[in-house]
């Protein structure tokens, strides 16, 4: 590996919510422009390393570490580790009635700069980077004035997650079963859309089930998740692996000493 | 999180500034003298004594109303004072220049200047500070167009035979209990008429002051729109932050001839008492609007302050094809109550009745939206539509909804929706994760649950209204 330092690094994570330990022992090296697949089984704590991560109420941490571009992420307020460039894009998104969508972002925009120093964006260039957004994920300009979610489609819920992620521009973006209810068309849109944001200094953690998104976002790296803790990593190859094989005979037989790449 | 957004909506009360004016303010007590002593200091012919006087005989026979979902220590009336004005207002200023400028900066910490230049264009205003009103702006102006906006004592003397004619023609003085006393004590208020055909060149507004402890505050505001013509009206209200109660009991009267229409909104933010329910404003309050054929009468209020309120502004719908509406935020934490809502009586055919309201409650509050619907047998082809939404934020607080419907004509038509919901722990978790911090957070959620009420307020009052729920409209397009 080069010497790059890493973009988050998650060391003996364990985590609870509701007093049940769901991440148990955890560790992952992300370094920048890295793109890290987590897949896993149903309730192998997939979604909540999104959460914890990210800080959601209700979901504490016992112990561990975890370390986002040199700043502890877990002493830190939800919103400040999203100005600190963290991204979790829903798996079901909830719906904000009466705010609009532009006002929305306009506001997430404008706090996440004003953390970094910077002056609030005019709305005139605002409203120009989010028509292109709009546009790059394919939602017509309208969808800007209409509520936050309020009735969209799954799909068209997941796009404006998208739609949120290029504007907010983070270092580390969590997509938490992006691919769930979308049909392949939607499903190639949201990859085209994140295929777009790969960069350098932009990295990736995909949780998905399913090997099908993996097809469209090229992963540098595959992680199995279950029952709390990384039991296999691999390249893209492992995803192929555990499309034709399931998870159970990882199930059985916990592999200890894997760690991930 | 619940603690999270009950600072969120924790403001600062900036209006609860004393201003030191020194006033003349009659001792506590109620009784016919009192009344007399009123009408002297306002210099009242004997008509209007003589009517004020048997508002008080009515009243005293009356009994002080129970049904409203308020919890309240009751009103000593012999413990308010029922008049007090600035010792400076006694020679009758003739100009902004003789008004005293303590009192002129009271308005301009309030954020409204009164002097013409530094408004905002297109608002005239009249300022009433405890009995009396200050000045009111723009007058020339107006009178240039035919319109009348002065305050009512003026157009007792001024305009009797409008005043007499209107005066207690949509609330009778017996109509309640408040309004009877409103009737035998009341002040000061504004006065408008618009004359036939007339559109209002500008937005009126009056903004009320209560300055002096101890003293009760009884406007009376009359509004008459003639024949075809428009106006817009807004109403503003502050107090000092005291640890007593203190009384409002206001009348609001608007007559709406054919095809008149009248906007009146209300950006309600008297004190609302402390957390734990000390000091604050009872707002009991009457307003009532009549529609003749094909007017319309639209009351829109924004009700954040008091730490009660009662208040019911209502539209009679006589004429055919006249429209009522009726659009409501009432925000109610800490220990504040409300009990508010609207009365759409149709007489006329097809009239048509639109009653929006959104009341949020937070910390231990209650409130409650109460309107009735009454359909009369000659209202045929009426309709009515009601949406009622209650936003509860934490767990302590109480949303209720009393919708009382009447319908004796068969082809009317009343619908009637209402929804009760919660600011989420997802779309908190949500607007954080995009790096909002709680309050905005909050503010926005509580700002989206009630545009559909903002956007009936004229644009300056919809301003006010937002900062008013801490919200920060800055930047927000479209």
């Amino acid at each position: 590996m080069s010497n790059t330092q890493s973009l988050l690094t998650i060391e003996e994570l364990y985590a609870s919510v509701e007093e049940k330990q769901i991440i148990k022992g955890l560790n992952l090296d992300v370094k920048p422009g890295e793109v890290h697949a987590i897949m896993g089984p149903n309730g192998a704590g997939k979604s909540t390393l999104g959460y914890v991560l990210s800080g959601r109420d209700g979901y504490s941490v016992e112990s561990g570490s975890a370390v986002l571009d040199g700043q502890d992420l877990l002493e830190m307020e939800t919103e400040d580790r999203a100005r600190a460039g963290l991204f979790l894009a829903f798996q079901y998104p909830v719906e904000i009635p009466g705010v609009s969508n532009l006002e929305f972002l306009k506001a997430s925009v404008d706090a996440q700069r004003e953390a970094r120093g910077e002056e609030a964006i005019t709305s005139a260039e605002f409203l120009k980077e989010a028509k292109a957004a709009c546009k790059q994920v394919n939602l017509p300009v309208s969808f800007l004035k209409r509520g936050v979610n309020e009735g969209f489609s799954g799909g068209e819920k997941k796009r404006n997650e998208l739609m949120q992620m290029l504007l907010l521009k983070p270092k580390l973006c969590i997509l938490d079963e992006t691919d769930s209810g979308l049909d392949i068309d939607a499903l190639q849109v949201v990859a085209e859309g994140v295929n777009s944001q790969r960069s350098a200094d932009r990295s990736f953690i995909v949780v998905t089930h399913y090997q099908r998104l993996l097809d469209y976002i090229k992963p540098d790296f595959v992680h199995v998740l279950s029952d709390g803790k990384i039991v296999k990593s691999g390249d893209a190859s492992l995803a192929l692996e555990l499309e034709a094989q399931g998870y159970a005979w990882l199930q059985k037989e916990p592999a200890e000493d894997e760690l991930e790449g | 999180m619940t603690e999270q957004i009950d600072k969120a909506l924790a403001r600062e009360y900036e209006a609860g500034f004393v201003s030191d004016v020194e006033s003349e303010t009659f001792e506590p007590g109620l009784n016919e003298d009192v009344i007399r002593r009123i009408s002297v200091m306002k210099g009242e012919p004997e008509w209007m004594l003589e009517w004020r006087l048997s508002a008080f005989r009515e009243w005293l026979e009356m009994e002080e109303p129970e049904w409203a979902l308020v919890d309240y220590p009751k009103v000593d009336f012999q413990a308010i004072s029922y008049y007090s004005a600035p010792k400076s207002m006694k020679d009758k200023p003739k100009s902004l220049d003789e008004v005293d400028p303590e009192l002129l900066r009271t308005y301009e910490k309030l954020g409204i200047p009164l002097i013409e230049q530094q408004m905002l264009a297109g608002i005239a205003v009249d300022a009433v500070f405890d009995s009396v009103s200050v000045v009111t702006t723009f007058r020339e102006k107006l009178e240039e167009a035919g319109v009348i906006f002065c305050p009512i004592s003026e157009a007792v003397h001024k305009y009797p035979d409008l005043v007499k004619k209107y005066l207690g023609s949509v609330v009778p003085k017996k109509d309640n209990y408040y309004a009877a006393l409103n009737c035998a004590v009341f002040t000061d208020g504004s006065f408008v008429y618009i004359p036939k055909g007339t559109r209002c060149p500008m937005e009126l507004s009056t903004y009320f002051r209560i300055n002096e402890q101890n003293t009760g505050q009884f406007e009376r505001t009359l509004i008459v729109a003639d024949e075809g013509s428009h106006v817009s009206y807004l109403e503003g209200c502050t107090a000092p932050q005291r640890d007593e109660n203190q009384l409002h009991a206001a009348v609001v009267e608007l007559v709406a001839m054919d095809n008149a229409e009248i906007k009146y909104s209300t950006v309600q933010n008297w004190y609302p008492g402390d957390e734990n329910g000390k000091g604050g404003i009872y707002n009991f309050v009457t307003k009532r609007g009549i529609c003749h054929t094909s007017a319309k009468i639209s009351w829109t209020q924004v009700e954040t302050g008091s730490s009660v309120t009662w208040k019911y502004p209502s539209c009679v719908l006589k004429g055919d094809n006249s429209v009522g509406e009726f659009y409501s935020v009432a925000l109610t934490r800490g220990r504040q109550q409300a009990d508010t809502g609207t009365k759409m009586i149709h007489l006329g055919k097809n009239t048509k009745s639109t009653i929006i309201t959104k009341g949020i409650s937070a910390g231990r509050s209650n409130n409650s939206y109460r309107g009735l619907v009454r359909m009369n047998p000659g209202a045929q082809g009426a309709r009515n539509f009601t949406q009622c939404d209650s936003l509860l934020i934490g767990d302590q607080c109480g949303a209720h909804t009393f919708p009382y419907v009447e319908s004796r004509n068969p082809s009317a038509i009343i619908e009637h929706e209402a929804t009760t919901s919660k600011v989420s722990d997802e779309q908190m978790y949500l607007c954080r994760q995009r790096g909002l911090d709680p309050e905005k957070a909050v503010s926005m959620i509580v700002n989206g649950f009630c545009k559909e009420v903002f956007k009936e307020l004229p644009m300056e009052f919809a301003v006010e209204a937002g900062k008013l729920l801490e919200i920060s409209l800055e930047g927000s397009v479209g």
